[in-house]
Parts: structure tokens; C-alpha cells; sequence
């Protein structure tokens, strides 16, 4: 190999700076969100659906109440308790939950998902 | 390594069916797929909904204060330039309004009336007919609807309704001039919409629902009793039939056949 000293070296210089974030963050984890719920929504103690399925499938709920909204004109959504739900994202879901930077925000950030919901839905003005 | 063609169909067999099988299971234990719980109910029961607006009654203020009251119910901007202009609700004059109904002999009083306009909300609707992603599509009770979840921005619509009842957002409205919108989003229940979508006037669907009249008949007969009637065109004991019956009513480009739902008292 021509060079191969300096070829080398270029190597392990570039290997480096590739790996350098890992190297730097080595041994510190990214602090996993914890989503926090407002007086009003700790009061009500349930949402529309059990808890885990609400943090692992919401998006699924939302697509379908979406749908049933616009598409079919179905307002209103029954829970598994019997109780009665405006189907809205800005009127139900946000009116517990309106603490949205630190309840929707904070997950999405760190996960690195940007849905698109606020680009129309209006979000509540929070109280900084 | 000798593998002969006995073994090697039984392991591939095998791997086949267990893939299938194992595909199969995660599907079964996935999570987030809950169908039995999410039901919910019909509200509205109109057939055909229809408008009906006695131009008599209606005068420059009142016809303002219908518009303001929309565009302050559906969160819609003013944007200032008129190329750009988002409206839900507008007024036109005669010639305008009604091309073809027109002579030179017409009253001037009518030649230089204004008529409040807005998306006929026809049967026969043209925009549907052309929407590629069914973003715009008739309801069963009449109202053309519009999701814009699912508008491309395409403007064929726009390209296709005889009476330019439909508006596109050239930029996203939440950067309209905090000068002429000072208190922009005006409905905190109401969403916006966002850059590169198609709108109009939806009947107000979200009120209908909940047994109200639409804004504009509200605020208009707020002022003046029976300047809009809104009612169900199937019901033959409905106001807006009785009214129909009564007086001499026309609709906008009737010629065109896509049979408007909008008909004024002139």
C-alpha cells in the first residue's frame, strides 16, 4: 500500500470523529420523558381508554376519531365505562391534558416524532 | 457440509411455517388494535340541508356581521391582499351573483343590491366529482364537506366550482398580520388550517351537530327575524319548504345543473 502509514492514520483519525458522539455521551443515558398530568387530569383518573393502551396506540385512537369526525359526522365516543366523550382533540383530549409541553411535547421530542396535529388544532395557552 | 435435497425441503418447510406462524402471533399480540370499544352515534338527522335568504331583509351592516360572525366562528383570517383572500362567506352584487339572469332593464335598486354568498352546497356537486383524494366528498345529509387531513392542495376543486366558493391557503394562516388579527386563533374550539389546503364553508357541520343553526342564520335573524332560513329540503313541513312555497325564489347558474341548495328571495 502506498502510504499506508498516512492512509492509516486518516483512518483512524476519521473513525474518531465519527464516533465521537457516542464516545461522549459514553455511560450517560438521555433522561426518558416523564409526561406529567395536570390536577384535572389526575382528578379524573381515567382517560377514554385504559392507560397502557392510551400511551402505546393514542395516535391509532386520534386516527380513528379523526375519521369518525370528519368522514362519518360521529361526535360522540362511548368508553369502555359507559361514560361519554366529545370526540375532539381540541376539546376533549386537550381540556384534561392541557399542559401540552409538558404532556405531548416532551415524548414527541424524544422520540423524534413531529405529528402534525398543531398545525391546525389549536393548543391551550399554558400558564408558564 | 453435505445437506441433501430430502433435509433441505424438510428445513425449509419447516422455517416457512414456523415465519408464517410466528407473523400470525405478533399480529394476534399486537398491541393497539381495540375495535369492540370505539363505537359512537349519529347525531343530525337532516335529509338535505338548504338555505334560503330573503335579500329583502338583508342590509351592508347585517350582510358584515354574518361575515364577521363566521370568520370569527371558523378561525378565518384577513389576509389583506385580495389574491390571497380566504373567505367562507362573501358579498356580491347582482351581476356577480346571478350571470345570465341579468338584462339592461333589470330594477336599479336590485342592479346595485349586494347578495351574501356562500358554497351552495349543491347535490350535484362539481368539486366532488374532480377531488383525487375524496378530501371533499357530499354527505348524506347534503353538506360538502371538506377534510382537510386529507387535501393535497391540488385546487381542482377550486378549478371546478362554478361560484367560487373556495379558498386556498397560500400561506399558513397562523402567520396572518397580527395587525388585522390581533386575537388570531379568534375560537379557541374551532381549529385553523394549515399552509397548502382548499376551504369553505361547511354548513357549519361542527354546529349542526350539536342542534344549532348555522352562525350566519343566527346572527343574521339575531337582527332580523327570517332574513336566512335553514332548514331540511326533504321535509315537506320543514320553514325552509314552507318558504320556498311561499315566495318567488332564485338560485345561482341553476343552467349549469349542479342544483344548489342556496336560493335567495329577490
Amino acid at each position: 500500500m502506498y502510504d499506508g502509514g498516512k492512509v492509516i492514520v486518516g483512518l483512524i483519525i476519521c473513525l474518531g470523529f465519527f464516533l465521537s458522539p457516542f464516545i461522549y455521551d459514553a455511560g450517560n443515558s438521555a433522561k426518558p420523558p416523564e409526561p406529567q398530568l395536570t390536577a384535572k387530569a389526575k382528578e379524573a383518573k381515567t382517560c377514554v381508554m385504559d392507560k397502557s393502551y392510551m400511551t402505546s396506540s393514542h395516535f391509532s385512537l386520534l386516527d380513528k376519531w379523526r375519521h369518525a369526525v370528519v368522514r362519518d359526522g360521529e361526535r360522540l365516543f362511548k368508553a369502555e365505562s359507559g361514560k361519554i366523550y366529545n370526540t375532539s382533540l381540541q376539546l376533549t383530549c386537550m381540556e384534561c391534558h392541557s399542559n401540552k409541553s409538558n404532556f405531548c411535547d416532551q415524548c414527541h421530542n424524544y422520540m423524534g416524532v413531529t405529528p402534525y396535529c398543531w398545525d391546525c388544532h389549536v393548543a391551550p395557552k399554558e400558564m408558564k | 457440509m453435505g445437506l441433501d435435497r430430502r433435509r433441505f425441503l424438510k428445513i425449509a418447510g419447516l422455517t416457512t411455517l414456523f415465519g408464517l406462524g410466528g407473523k400470525a402471533a405478533i399480529q394476534i399480540l399486537a398491541p393497539g388494535e381495540v375495535n369492540a370499544a370505539v363505537e359512537a352515534l349519529p347525531l343530525t338527522e337532516g335529509k338535505r340541508w338548504a338555505m334560503v335568504i330573503d335579500t329583502n331583509k338583508m342590509d351592508e351592516k347585517l350582510m358584515n356581521a354574518c361575515i364577521e360572525a363566521c370568520h370569527h366562528e371558523h378561525n378565518v383570517p384577513d389576509l389583506g391582499n385580495p389574491k390571497e383572500e380566504i373567505k367562507w362567506i362573501w358579498k356580491e352584487d347582482y351581476h356577480h351573483s346571478f350571470p345570465g339572469q341579468q338584462h339592461n332593464y333589470i330594477s336599479e335598486e336590485v342592479k346595485h343590491r349586494n347578495f351574501l354568498l356562500m358554497c351552495n352546497h349543491c347535490s350535484n356537486p362539481p368539486c366532488c366529482r374532480v377531488c383525487p383524494t375524496k378530501s371533499t366528498w357530499q354527505r348524506e345529509d347534503g353538506v360538502v364537506m371538506m377534510d382537510p387531513h386529507r387535501c393535497i392542495g391540488c385546487r381542482f376543486c377550486m378549478a371546478a366550482c362554478p361560484f367560487g366558493a373556495r379558498s386556498f391557503n397560500w400561506g399558513d394562516p397562523r402567520k396572518a398580520s397580527k395587525e388585522k388579527n390581533p386575537d388570531f386563533p379568534t375560537n379557541q374550539a374551532y381549529p385553523t388550517r394549515s399552509k397548502g389546503v382548499v376551504e369553505k364553508c361547511n354548513f357549519c357541520a361542527e354546529r349542526l351537530a350539536k342542534g344549532e343553526l348555522p352562525v350566519c342564520v343566527e346572527r343574521a335573524n339575531k337582527t332580523k327575524k327570517n332574513a336566512m332560513i335553514f332548514g331540511d329540503l326533504s321535509d315537506p313541513d320543514s320553514d325552509v319548504r314552507a318558504v320556498l312555497h311561499k315566495h318567488y325564489t332564485i338560485r345561482r347558474k341553476p343552467e349549469l345543473g349542479s342544483e344548489p341548495n342556496l336560493f335567495f328571495i329577490v
